[in-house]
């Protein structure tokens, strides 16, 4: 990754936050449905980025998040779920021939139908792992699963909408 | 030993994710303690200000609505006024001064909340510096909104009644009779009332209020009223009271904040009697 790809990373992910945190905090579509936004910017990055830097800097956005969501602890302990699992993923569904080095895994380079198979179950891990922790306790596991559906879709499509509306093709933003 | 190392090398990744985990866990269950973790929630300078500007630009757009409802309650307080103003017709008891000045209102706004999650938060713009302290009631017009929780120089972050960790303790106003309002979670317009034996003769839309006994809030301040009567499931002799909330959390904007100045007083009382005293 060059200076002028990290540069346009640093920005992608200050955007989004900014988002997250303006637009989509108290957005939940039918009291269900939540937005992630944010998590574009960590399911982007390069696949050659190592395991470790990418938990640090999961953690730490997750982190940021929740200072701005009154939840210590809980964006971050979700992220950097997701993130240990991405690399799992990743070289689970990795296409015959494995990964160009430094091929990101975006909706333009890879496709629909992989970026899909790619973002859904993160995605929902996540989920998984931030409703859990919200809502320890206090209600039943169904609620959990419905809310964590529901958000990983709702995520999903606006993750692949930014992605058409603001990318453009073969290059990064 | 070599073999050791060479292992532990090859998982550094998932001792990393680990140790990552344990240490959010760590922050999720020390800030659930009402203590915990000052620093890192909005009364945070920096937060603060980012969420004040949010809130400046949303508030914008719900101008309208709160001026009508600020017209609406000058409209109250003036009618009020001109009640005191009317020469008593029989006799009346003086109120003791020191029990009139047991409350001290202070107004302040709401600069960022939340209403999905089972813990809920207020950030509200006066802090320290204007007399805000932990531990003080806040309502609106509608009825009942929280309690401050942690204070910085300028903001203030406070439990919504939204917020599964906050009891209120409250009274059916025709009736008397009381227990406690907590909210269960689900939804944003319902709380429970708790601790209501099952022999209560309680009916739909009876009116709950604040009983003043936890000397958090005053007596008598709205909380909502009754929906739907049950026998509580797990404990019979209990009812299961689901009350409406009056306060509308998805617009809460101007509130007021209340301090009993005594509450230290009663609270030494309490602990010197040592019976815990439920907010």
């Amino acid at each position: 990754m060059n200076i002028r790809n990290l540069f346009s990373f640093v920005l992608l992910i200050i955007f989004l936050g900014v988002i997250q945190i303006l637009f989509l905090k108290n957005l939940a579509l039918f009291g269900v449905a939540f937005v992630f936004i944010y998590l574009l910017g960590i399911l982007l990055l390069p696949i050659s980025v190592k395991t470790s830097p990418l938990l640090f800097l999961a953690f730490f956005l997750g982190l940021m998040i929740d200072v701005f969501y009154e939840t210590i602890g809980m964006h971050a302990a979700a992220a950097t779920c997701l993130a240990f699992f991405r690399s799992l993923w990743l070289r689970v569904i990795s296409p015959t021939g494995g990964y160009v080095d430094t091929e990101e895994p975006s909706l333009n380079e890879m496709g629909l139908v992989w970026f899909l198979t790619y973002s859904f179950p993160l995605i929902f891990v996540y989920s998984l792992v931030f409703f859990i922790a919200d809502q320890w306790g206090t209600s039943g596991f169904l609620g959990v699963l419905n809310k964590s559906f529901f958000s990983s879709i709702l995520t999903c499509l606006l993750a692949i909408l930014v992605q058409l509306l603001f990318f453009k093709r073969r290059r990064g933003i | 030993m070599l073999r050791i190392l060479q292992f532990l090398y090859r998982i550094r990744a998932f001792i990393l994710f680990v140790f990552l985990e344990v240490l959010a866990i760590w922050m999720i269950v020390t800030n659930n303690s009402p203590q915990g973790a000052a620093f890192f929630n909005s009364s945070n300078r920096l937060v603060g200000a980012a969420l004040e500007k949010q809130a400046n630009v949303v508030q914008f757009f719900s101008l309208a609505e709160a001026n009508e409802a600020l017209t609406a309650e000058n409209a109250e307080i003036l009618q009020r006024l001109s009640f005191l103003q009317v020469k008593p017709d029989s006799m009346g008891i003086e109120l003791d001064s020191a029990l009139a000045a047991t409350y001290q209102f202070k107004g302040g706004r709401v600069i960022g909340s939340s209403l999905r999650f089972s813990q809920n938060y207020l950030t509200i713009n006066k802090g320290a510096k204007d007399g805000i302290k932990p531990g003080m009631g806040i309502f609106n017009p509608q009825g009942v909104v929280g309690r401050v929780k942690s204070v910085s120089e300028n903001y203030a972050v406070a439990f919504s009644l939204l917020n599964t960790d906050l009891l209120v303790s409250s009274k059916i106003k025709s009736t008397d009779v009381f227990g406690s309002v907590q909210w269960d979670g689900e939804s944003s317009t319902e709380a429970k009332l708790l601790f209501v034996p099952r022999h209560v003769k309680a009916q739909e839309g009876d009116t709950i209020v604040t009983s003043g006994f936890n000397a958090v809030f005053p007596e008598g301040i709205l909380i909502g009223i009754i929906s739907k009567i049950s026998p509580d499931e797990k404990d019979p002799n209990y009812l299961d009271l689901t009350v409406k909330l009056s306060t509308d959390f998805s617009k809460v904007n101007y509130v007021y904040l209340v301090e009993n100045t005594l509450f230290n007083e009663l609270d030494s009382l309490y602990r010197q009697s040592e019976i815990s005293n439920e907010y």
